[in-house]
């Protein structure tokens, strides 16, 4: 063996643990302040004196408690529907021979790429229980006077969640079974297991802590997304817990019940991740190292087609008919009338492009904030992933649990916490879209940095710790030996953010101005005035560059690599 | 005092007067400044700025136009509309304001009030375009110059034709609560838009809260902007529309769209939209050319023909087909009503309606 790294003894001095500190101090800084002042408003009156009061009004006005009963029914709802749409596809993608598995794939993503937000309106130019085309459909069918589907309702809203929450589960589930490797199935299997004795005793336990996680993740997803709720809720005369948050920025904004009202969501939270442990805790199944025979894929035989149709059929209602609804919303002069070539006409896409000012301004902004988030972002997540994985500094838990911890804040709430926190001294920060960068920093951090530890968890640290041995600093065997097998994780993350940032609103809503006003949430606004057909093509417009980004990033030869990534971690 | 008829001159000089004008009047009445034509001279230095931002509650396509109008006049100044309900926009300003942003440079409310507000945090730069001193009712102009009423509008109701036979449709505010109309209402929201805010106040004045309470019992479905429910009902989404902007329902029906007008028995909801200056403006050139360009007859003309609002200039007729407002009994404006009573109706109404 020979080493390569002969320069090595020039940089003895390791920078790494001041670089890391200061990895950690701006992590404090970033998620401790928000949630700091959130807690001093939520504990204390307009004079800051401190009360318990806003949680007696939370916990004693029916107008707080329904909406967080409605918000626990829709969150344990939505969560159930994404596990058992989600797993059969999940499986049905990694372990069989269904005809069209990647395109499959490719429509999840599609899905998962879709704002909710755009989902929901899309799905109110299909469903309103009125002017919806699928109930026009319906009525013109059957003659029937009642609609066939009413959006405007908690089942409506529900079914929307669900649309755009399954991705999460669907990319855990099938990751697990793409990297289960299939000597376990072939040994049942060798041992007389019949296939669904092997399903039962092997492959199903160990999906199981995937299938959680999802579960979790999906319920969290629900419980914390503004965007639908907003579009489909209001018009359905309840709240969630989200909307009455927002509604408690009307004029005069009461913050202090907003921040009180965080707080059962955010300990909620909480207990279920701690639940999600105690659950899995000991089940850890030690499942990769060293090379594993692919998985056999399970022959479908007769039935291969009857699985393509369920997974084009559940397909349908995140991706087909939305984007059909928009397209001949874009194209139509009335957002719900049938487009013909008569009566086709570009009218709305020249209003959105010439003459509705805020378009470009949008447009920059969001692509602005989508590269740099995703950028900073995945360097952030990375470093902190290594050092919680490889425990470089004594407080890397507590790094590991700062990155995490986002996830439990609803992106409004973290909206009004840094709203709080750089509109004083020392950070003024309001009306720049710093404020917006370190508050889509902040949402996705929690799934970069999950990301990006499972991708870590895959390389061993011998590797590592064979260069350090060879000479090279920690920096340096960083970037020669993990940086290259890291390269389709971290592909994946950037991507991964960068959706995150289209998607995000709930944050958004709280901090823009007139200046930084980004794509999500111009839609909301045009969204309130019932300009739909002006959504339309902005949606559109959006899901071409996000398609355009994730394509092009994928192309992108990094770390001397030219491989395409997908949005999963194997 | 129930809505009465009112005729056009009533409207300039009667109530409104007393609604806006000895509300808006300050104790100590300072000057109002002279005075100001377009000037060249105000072209160069607007053009020197080369940018406007102007904050207004106006349904999008009609403020759009209305830029590009503008952007046409002067070549070389651009205009960025930030457009969201007035009840939001003056969220936001307090909010922006707050934090020492000053991205506003002027701002067109549809609730009257807000001028209130702003006049007496001293935000407002006093700015009197010559059109508004000349052709202007005192009843619709600050007596200091901060502010001129642009232009002038109605909620009202409205049907959808294809699904409303017109000797079905109603007539009346108090028709709406007939139990054939349950689930078949859209109506717009008071704590997100100004327009549905004075509207609300008027009603509620006129009509009781026991009014509201009843219309919240008829599952009526809820969204946000009064530019909304106009739209909601030519889709066929719902049959009525218990408010919203009625200028809305006269420009679909001009494009061919199911939807008609209904000026209810008890008075029609009147709103006023003045537009003022911030005496922050980053562009405050900009700003007094639009404003002065804004109140000028031929603009005032433009857009009352085009987005079918009324402009109370004097000096403006109406377009020939369209009904003169004078001809619609109206429900009296009361800025500084509605500046007491917002927290009240906002309260209330989301008790009733629940959202």
């Amino acid at each position: 063996m020979t080493i390569t790294t002969t320069d090595a003894p020039k940089s003895r001095i390791d920078l790494t643990r001041p670089v890391l500190w200061l990895f950690a101090a701006f992590m404090i800084v970033l998620i401790v302040l928000p949630l700091s002042w959130l807690m001093v408003y939520a504990f204390t009156d307009k004079a800051r004196h401190p009360t318990l009061q806003n949680f007696v009004t939370l916990f004693t006005d029916p107008s707080f408690l329904d909406p967080l009963l409605t918000t626990a029914i829709i969150a344990t709802t939505s969560a159930v529907i994404c596990c058992i749409v989600a797993a059969p596809i999940g499986w049905l993608v990694s372990r069989t021979d269904m005809p069209g598995r990647q395109i499959i794939r490719a429509l999840v993503t599609a899905s998962f790429v879709t704002p909710p937000f755009l989902g929901a309106v899309a799905w109110e130019l299909l469903a309103a229980p009125n002017s919806g085309m699928l109930n026009q459909l319906y009525r013109y069918l059957t003659g029937a006077e009642d609609p066939l589907f009413d959006i405007y309702s908690l089942t409506g809203l529900i079914f929307v969640i669900s649309c755009y929450t399954f991705p999460f589960v669907f990319v855990l589930v099938a990751n697990a079974l793409d990297n289960m490797p299939g000597e376990l199935e072939d040994a049942s299997a060798i041992l007389g297991g019949k296939a669904w004795t092997t399903a039962r005793r092997v492959t199903i336990p160990l999906a199981l802590p995937a299938l959680v996680a999802g579960a979790l993740i999906a319920f969290l997803q629900a419980m914390t997304l503004f965007g639908s709720p907003a579009i489909l809720a209001l018009p359905a005369g309840f709240h969630t817990m989200t909307t009455k948050i927002w509604s408690l920025f009307q004029y005069p904004p009461k913050l202090e019940l907003a921040a009180a009202a965080a707080v059962p969501l955010l300990l909620l939270t909480i207990l279920l991740l701690q639940g999600q442990k105690f659950l899995l805790g000991r089940r850890g199944f030690s499942v990769v190292g060293g090379k594993y025979g692919a998985p056999r894929p399970v022959e479908m035989k007769g039935w291969r087609w009857a699985a393509l149709a369920f997974c084009l059929f559940v397909l349908l209602n995140p991706v087909f008919l939305p984007y059909f609804a928009l397209l001949n919303a874009a194209f139509s002069p009335n957002a719900t009338t049938l487009v013909t070539p008569s009566t086709a006409t570009l009218h709305n896409i020249v209003f959105v492009f010439t003459e509705l000012s805020s378009t470009q301004l949008a447009l920059k902004n969001t692509v602005i904030l989508g590269a740099s988030t995703a950028t900073i972002g995945t360097i952030l997540a990375l470093v902190v992933a290594y050092v919680t994985t490889r425990r470089v500094i004594a407080s890397h838990r507590l790094l590991g649990f700062l990155a995490t911890a986002p996830v439990a804040v609803p992106g409004i709430v973290l909206g009004v916490g840094l709203f709080l926190s750089y509109t004083r001294p020392p950070f003024v920060l309001y009306g720049t879209l710093w404020i917006l960068l370190l508050a889509f920093l902040t949402i996705n951090l929690p799934s970069a940095y999950q990301q990006l530890q499972a991708a870590f968890a895959t390389i061993h640290p011998e590797l590592e710790d064979a260069s350090r041995i060879l000479g090279a600093t920690r920096l340096q065997s960083l970037r020669q030996i993990t940086a290259p097998l890291l390269r389709t994780g971290v592909i994946a993350t950037w991507c991964f953010i960068f959706i995150g940032v289209m998607r995000e609103l709930s944050a958004a809503i709280v901090l823009f101005t007139s200046q930084t006003k980004v794509l999500s949430v111009l839609i909301y606004d045009l969204n309130e005035s019932g300009d739909l057909a002006a959504i339309s093509v902005l949606g559109i417009a959006m899901l071409v560059i996000t398609f355009a980004v994730v394509l092009a990033v994928n192309r992108i030869p990094m770390f001397g690599g030219g491989a395409g990534a997908r949005l999963r971690n194997s | 005092m129930k809505g009465r008829k009112l005729s056009r001159r009533d409207i300039l000089q009667g109530s409104a007067a007393l609604a806006v004008g000895t509300v808006f009047a300050s104790p100590v009445r300072a000057q109002a400044p002279e005075p100001v034509a377009i000037t060249s001279a105000l072209v160069e230095a607007a053009k020197k700025e080369g940018k406007l931002i102007f904050y207004s509650s106006m349904d999008l396509p009609v403020g759009e136009k209305l830029g590009k109008a503008f952007e046409a006049a002067f070549p070389g100044v651009s205009i960025q509309i930030e457009r969201s309900g007035s009840e939001r926009l003056f969220q936001r300003i307090d909010q922006e304001f707050a934090s020492n942003i000053r991205a506003a440079d002027i701002v067109n409310s549809s609730d009257a009030s807000h001028f209130i507000s702003w006049k007496k945090n001293g935000w407002l730069m006093p700015f009197v375009p010559e059109d508004v001193a000349k052709h202007f009712p005192d009843s619709y102009r600050d007596p200091d110059g901060m502010f001129a009423t642009s232009r002038l509008w109605l909620s009202s109701i409205a049907y959808n034709t294809n699904l409303v036979k017109p000797e079905d449709a109603p007539k009346s505010f108090a028709d709406l609560l007939d139990q054939k109309w349950a689930g078949k209402m859209v109506k717009g929201h008071p704590a997100y838009s100004g327009t549905i805010m004075t509207a609300t106040f008027q009603l509620v004045r006129e009509l009781g809260w026991e009014y509201m309470e009843k219309l919240a019992k008829q599952r009526v479905m809820q969204v946000q902007s009064s530019t909304d429910p106009p739209k909601k009902l030519s889709l066929g989404e719902r049959a009525v529309m218990a408010d919203g902007n009625e200028y809305g329902i006269v420009l679909l029906k001009e494009a061919g769209q199911p939807v008609e007008p209904v000026y209810p028995t008890e008075g029609t909801p009147t709103i006023s939209g003045p537009t003022g200056i911030f005496k922050t403006a980053q562009h405050p050139n900009a700003a007094k050319l639009f404003q002065a360009w804004l109140h000028t007859r031929e603009t005032q003309q433009f857009f009352s023909d085009f987005t079918a609002q009324y402009s109370v200039h004097a000096q403006v007729q109406s377009k020939p087909g369209r009904r003169k407002i004078s001809d619609i009994k109206l429900m009296k404006e009361d800025a500084e009503g509605v500046e007491k009573m917002t927290e009240e109706i906002k309260t209330r109404y989301a008790r009733l309606f629940r959202v």
